[in-house]
C-alpha cells in the first residue's frame, strides 16, 4: 500500500474545500495521454461527489518521452502564480495534441496573462524547482507512471475510469 | 525456480553486453551503491514506464552515488533500438547469451515464459545485496523502494 509522503499543503494547487470529506491528488503530465483522458473523467467525479471532495493536481513529466511535459508543467505553474493555474491546467489537457511555445502564448493570452512574462519564466527556470519538487515527493510516495491518484493519501491502484473513481472515493468517504 | 536472492547475500559476479561490442562486469563497479532492474522485455508498455520512470529518477540515484542497471533477455541491439527510442541515460544489459544466465543466478528467470521477473537489487559499495524485490510482472515497482534502501545504506 503507497502511502502519500508529502500532505496536501497550501503550496498546492488545490479545487474544493479543505475540509471536504475526501481529497482526490492527482500525479500528472500534460503530455500524457491516458492524463488527458483522465482528464474529463476527474471534472466528472468531482461534480458527481461536489462539496465533499477536493481535488489536487502535482506534476509528474516524463520529460524524456514527452518533449513539451516540463514546459507545460512550468507554463501551468507560471500561471498559478498568476492565481490562473486552472484555467491553464484545463487548457492544456484539451489541446494537447498542440503543445508548442505557440499554443503557450495563445492560451496565456486568451487567459490575460502576460506572455512575455511567461517566456521569461520558462527561460530562466523559474519554476523548475517546483515542478522537480513535486516530481521527487510523487516518486517517494510511490507514483509510477502517470496518471497517478491518491484518495484521502492513499495510493488508487484501480483503473481511472468513472465508476472505479466513484467506487474507491465513496468507500474512502464512507470510512 | 530458485528464490530471489536475499539481502545479506553477496551478489553473484556477472559480465554481459551493454552495448553490441562492449561489457560491463558487477566488479568493475565495487565501490559504490549499483541497483539491478531486471524487467520482462524491451518494448512492453509496463517496461518502458519503468525504465522511463527510473530514467527521470536517475538523478535522485546519483546523489547516493549509485549505478542503475537495466538487465532483460533482450538483446545488444535490441537494447540499443530501445535506448535511444525512450532517450535512456543509462546501461541495459543483455542477459542474452546463454539466455537469461545472470536472471537465473539472481533467482529471477521465468522458465514457463523465457524471460526474466520485474525484480530489483540493491546492492552495497562492497557487493551486498542489501535490498530485493519482486513484483508482480505487469506491475511497475516505481523507484521508492529503491530510493529508502539507497538512503539506508548511509545510516
Amino acid at each position: 500500500m503507497s502511502i502519500l509522503k508529502n500532505e496536501v499543503s497550501d503550496a498546492d494547487h488545490a479545487q474544493g474545500h479543505a475540509e471536504a470529506a475526501c481529497t482526490l491528488v492527482e500525479y500528472g503530465d500534460y503530455e500524457c495521454p491516458h492524463c488527458a483522458h483522465a482528464y474529463p473523467i476527474v471534472k466528472r467525479v468531482q461534480k458527481h461527489f461536489g462539496d465533499r471532495l477536493r481535488f489536487v493536481f502535482r506534476n509528474f513529466p516524463l520529460t524524456q518521452i514527452h518533449y513539451n511535459a516540463e514546459a507545460a508543467a512550468e507554463v501551468a505553474e507560471f500561471a498559478g502564480s498568476e492565481g490562473k493555474f486552472w484555467q491553464i491546467h484545463d487548457l492544456l489537457f484539451e489541446n494537447q495534441p498542440r503543445l508548442s511555445f505557440e499554443l503557450y502564448e495563445e492560451l496565456c493570452a486568451e487567459a490575460g496573462l502576460d506572455t512575455t512574462a511567461m517566456k521569461e519564466a520558462l527561460d530562466d527556470g523559474s519554476f523548475t524547482a517546483r515542478v522537480r519538487s513535486d516530481f521527487t515527493g510523487g516518486v517517494r510516495s510511490g507514483v509510477n507512471g502517470t496518471p497517478t491518484f491518491f484518495i484521502n493519501g492513499r495510493r488508487h491502484n484501480g483503473p481511472f475510469e468513472f465508476d472505479s473513481l466513484v467506487r474507491a472515493i465513496g468507500e474512502s468517504i464512507a470510512l | 525456480m530458485s528464490a530471489i536472492l536475499s539481502p545479506g547475500t553477496e551478489a553473484p559476479e556477472f559480465q554481459l553486453p551493454v552495448t553490441p561490442d562492449q561489457k560491463i562486469s558487477l566488479s568493475k563497479l565495487r565501490g559504490r551503491p549499483v541497483v539491478l532492474a531486471f524487467y520482462p522485455a524491451d518494448w512492453s508498455p509496463v517496461c518502458g514506464d519503468q525504465m522511463a520512470l527510473y530514467n527521470e529518477v536517475l538523478s535522485e540515484f546519483q546523489k547516493h552515488g549509485a549505478e542503475l542497471l537495466g538487465i532483460s533477455v533482450d538483446g545488444a541491439w535490441c537494447h540499443a533500438a530501445f535506448a535511444k527510442d525512450r532517450r535512456l541515460h543509462f546501461p541495459l544489459l543483455a542477459d542474452f547469451e546463454p539466455k537469461g544466465a545472470v536472471a537465473r543466478l539472481y533467482g529471477v528467470y521465468r522458465e514457463a515464459d523465457g524471460m526474466t521477473e520485474r525484480a530489483l537489487f540493491v546492492i552495497d559499495k562492497d557487493g551486498i545485496i542489501r535490498w530485493s524485490h519482486l513484483s508482480p510482472i505487469g506491475v511497475n515497482p516505481g523507484a521508492d523502494g529503491i530510493l529508502d534502501a539507497l538512503e539506508a545504506l548511509e545510516q
